[in-house]
């Protein structure tokens, strides 16, 4: 029951985020008591049953973990082997895998931005509503979206569990020739996005501004995907295979996934904001023009402007896109060969909604001894609640509709996938 | 002009990736046309309107893995005219009826701080080990074509255009050599057709994703791994995959481990 003091926000099932998670918000007077983001879609147990398993395999399963971002399953698993092999991918092969995270940057970012998130700005349940009004928008955003998946379809083979990547590479090169089929539309996307960005920026976002710690990869010398060091606002500063050392993962009993903290700090921000904030030098000059002209530089704090950093990350990897086929030479062979040893490999890349980190433990024929996986929503569950607890003066000033399509607003700027999110509640908890 | 009444459209998610109900959403350029002809009711990645049943076609997405999920498709199927399996998952139980050849005893002390605050049942079973099924469409993720066809078949009352072949014959269709040739295991002379032999047209070896296609001769083609040099957990593995527990693989895989057993 609520009085006029006290009310509660409850949404039981989530919509228009990948995977099953209900929100409830108590609110007393116009301060939140209680934040709960519940997820309960049931474990699938991936650590477990990955050992036993051949090194070769962990692209392919842990790709299954989700369905938006395979591409950055695959290449963290890559990465973590080929750090425990000793295997350096390089020249055209790496410039490959960047190809094909474009792909799926473009291909996830359009999906929310245009079919989850756009449709809270604008007051619709959702994009085929909200393309009765704004068709010519909508139609963009999935023309948009087509090209990603069109680019991840050629690399990949297909959209959705591409099968063409493998430790060490590719099993098959695309050919100058087919890469080129893709530029027109691939050029179109980015004048598309740019467009986008400023109809966009035009939306009304909600006043909240936090004094967030972000994380993400940084790269001396390009906009992060798959290398770099592991850096924060607040001075973190460490190679990937330190990240069990700086960062803890604990259980809460209402939820199914692990939420991560800074050891020794708290909740901290990934995603595309903190790698806005973190590498924005890094970002082709036009589109850092394009973002100042949107009304974002950094430092941006405000969460509800993360839409429009991920509609400059989607021009920026138009562009990249464009760039890298234009230049295009095919390598000797499709992919670079491992033999086995017992080690220990660490692999850290730039999902779309943020780091992803994977830990493998192989023994002397290749076989998985344990797995560790981290996925971006579970590190960004915490910062998540801690918004809403700052959102709380607005929620309260709100209709109950209205303050309940806020809050759900506020927990899908984190794009959250909760299908990744559960399926490491796992691991190297530490028993008393 | 009177307005026919539209078909109402459920999507309804169990554990999985989210990737076959994605392949809605990726009909980019039928996506709008689908929402026009369609009432799209339930579908909770893609909207947050939701209407009550019944449904004409609900499209069921995961497999069960708790004991609330195996009362929830019960549910799903009282409000259902039609229900379509869509994906390995449901139509197999999908990566995580990995479990099922595993004791669960021993996985879940391995997994879990904390299990009293988790609910999962020891397998994970495909929908129809729990309520009637009208179609199953196979693919880890399916096709996304493929789905269109199936939408568009129940919506006109006829049965889906779905080659039930293996995936071989889409090899041969496409021209490609075949990489059993070169010494690389291939699951596609017993996998059911749908992708379009993708893995060989790309120069590795199918992996199953479609599952078993109809009678499979998988005894023919394990014997022929074997001669190219498969050891016996070379052959458990590609068999126990996404559709591990499809009853043709999940049987050879068993046969393979005992033959194992009594051979030492």
């Amino acid at each position: 029951m609520s009085d006029d003091k006290t009310r509660t926000i409850q949404v039981d099932y989530m919509t228009r985020v990948e995977g099953e998670g209900s929100l409830t918000i108590r609110l007393e007077g116009d301060r939140a008591t209680e934040v709960r983001l519940a997820i309960f879609e049931p474990p699938r147990f991936f650590e477990a049953f990955l050992r036993g398993r051949s090194f070769m395999e962990a692209p392919d399963i842990t790709s299954r973990i989700c369905g938006i971002c395979p591409v950055a399953y695959l290449m963290s698993a890559c990465h973590a082997m080929e750090d425990a092999l000793g295997v350096r991918v390089g020249g055209p092969l790496r410039t490959l895998r960047r190809l094909l995270y474009c792909g799926e940057w473009i291909e996830s970012h359009a999906l929310h931005v245009f079919l989850l998130h756009a449709p809270d700005f604008l007051g619709f349940p959702d994009a085929m509503s909200m393309a009765k009004k704004h068709g010519e928008w909508v139609k963009r955003g999935l023309r948009i979206k087509k090209a990603g998946n069109s680019l991840l379809s050629l690399m990949g083979g297909r959209e959705i569990h591409p099968i063409n990547v493998r430790v060490g590479g590719f099993y098959r090169a695309p050919t100058r020739a087919e890469l080129e089929t893709l530029l027109p539309e691939l050029r179109w996307g980015h004048d598309a996005a740019v467009e986008c960005l400023e109809w966009m920026a035009r939306f009304d976002f909600p006043d909240l501004e936090r004094d967030y710690e972000f994380v993400a990869l940084r790269h001396p010398n390009e906009y992060p995907f798959c290398e770099g060091r592991l850096v924060s606002s607040r001075g973190l500063d460490i190679d990937i295979r330190d990240y069990d050392g700086h960062f803890v993962e604990e259980q809460a009993p209402y939820s199914s996934a692990l939420r991560s903290r800074i050891r020794g700090r708290g909740a901290y921000l990934c995603g595309p904001l903190a790698r806005f904030n973190l590498n924005f030098e890094q970002l082709f000059p036009e589109v850092q023009d394009l973002a100042r002209r949107a009304g974002v530089a950094p430092p941006c704090r405000n969460p509800f402007r993360m839409l429009l950093v991920r509609m400059a990350e989607i021009a920026q990897v138009f562009t990249e896109a464009i760039r890298i086929i234009e230049s295009y030479v095919p390598p000797a062979t499709p992919f670079v060969e491992a033999s086995v040893r017992a080690a220990t490999g660490y692999g850290g890349t730039e999902a779309p909604r943020g780091f992803l980190y994977h830990r493998y433990a192989l023994d002397e024929t290749g076989t998985i001894v344990n797995a560790n996986i981290v996925p971006p929503t579970s590190q960004n569950q915490l910062t998540i609640e801690e918004d809403l607890f700052e959102l709380a003066p607005i929620l309260a000033s709100l209709p109950h509709d209205e303050a309940t399509r806020r809050a759900e607003q506020a927990v899908r700027n984190y794009d959250p996938c909760i299908s990744c999110a559960t399926h490491f509640l796992t691991l190297n908890v530490e028993r008393g | 002009m009177a307005r026919r009444k539209r078909p109402k459209l459920a999507v309804w998610k169990f554990a999985s990736c989210d990737g076959c109900q994605l392949s809605v959403l990726d009909l980019e350029d039928e996506l709008l046309d689908i929402a026009g002809a369609l009432d799209i009711a339930y579908f909770k990645e893609a909207t947050s309107v939701e209407k009550p049943g019944p449904f004409d076609l609900s499209l069921v997405e995961g497999s069960v893995t708790t004991s609330h999920d195996a009362e929830r498709i019960r549910e799903v199927r009282k409000q259902s005219k039609a229900l379509v399996t869509i994906g390995a998952c449901a139509t197999a139980g999908g990566i995580q009826a990995l479990r099922n050849f595993k004791d669960v005893k021993e996985f879940v002390s391995v997994v879990y701080a904390s299990p009293e605050y988790i609910q999962t049942l020891a397998t994970s079973t495909a929908i129809a080990d729990h309520v009637p099924v009208d179609f199953e469409l196979r693919g880890c993720p399916v096709n996304k074509e493929q789905l269109l066809e199936v939408i568009s078949a129940f919506l006109h009352g006829r049965k889906p255009n779905v080659a039930s072949h293996s995936v071989c014959v889409e090899c041969k269709l496409r021209g490609n050599v075949c990489v059993m040739v070169t010494g690389t295991p291939c699951l596609g002379p017993i996998t059911h057709a749908g992708c379009g032999a993708l893995c060989p047209s790309y120069q590795r070896g199918c992996y199953g994703c479609y599952g078993p296609m109809e009678a499979p001769n998988t005894t023919s083609l394990v014997r022929a791994f074997r001669q190219a040099g498969s050891s016996t957990v070379d052959v458990v593995r590609v068999l126990r995959t996404f559709n591990a527990n499809a009853p043709a693989f999940r049987k050879e895989s068993e046969a393979q481990e005992k033959g194992e057993e009594e051979s030492q």
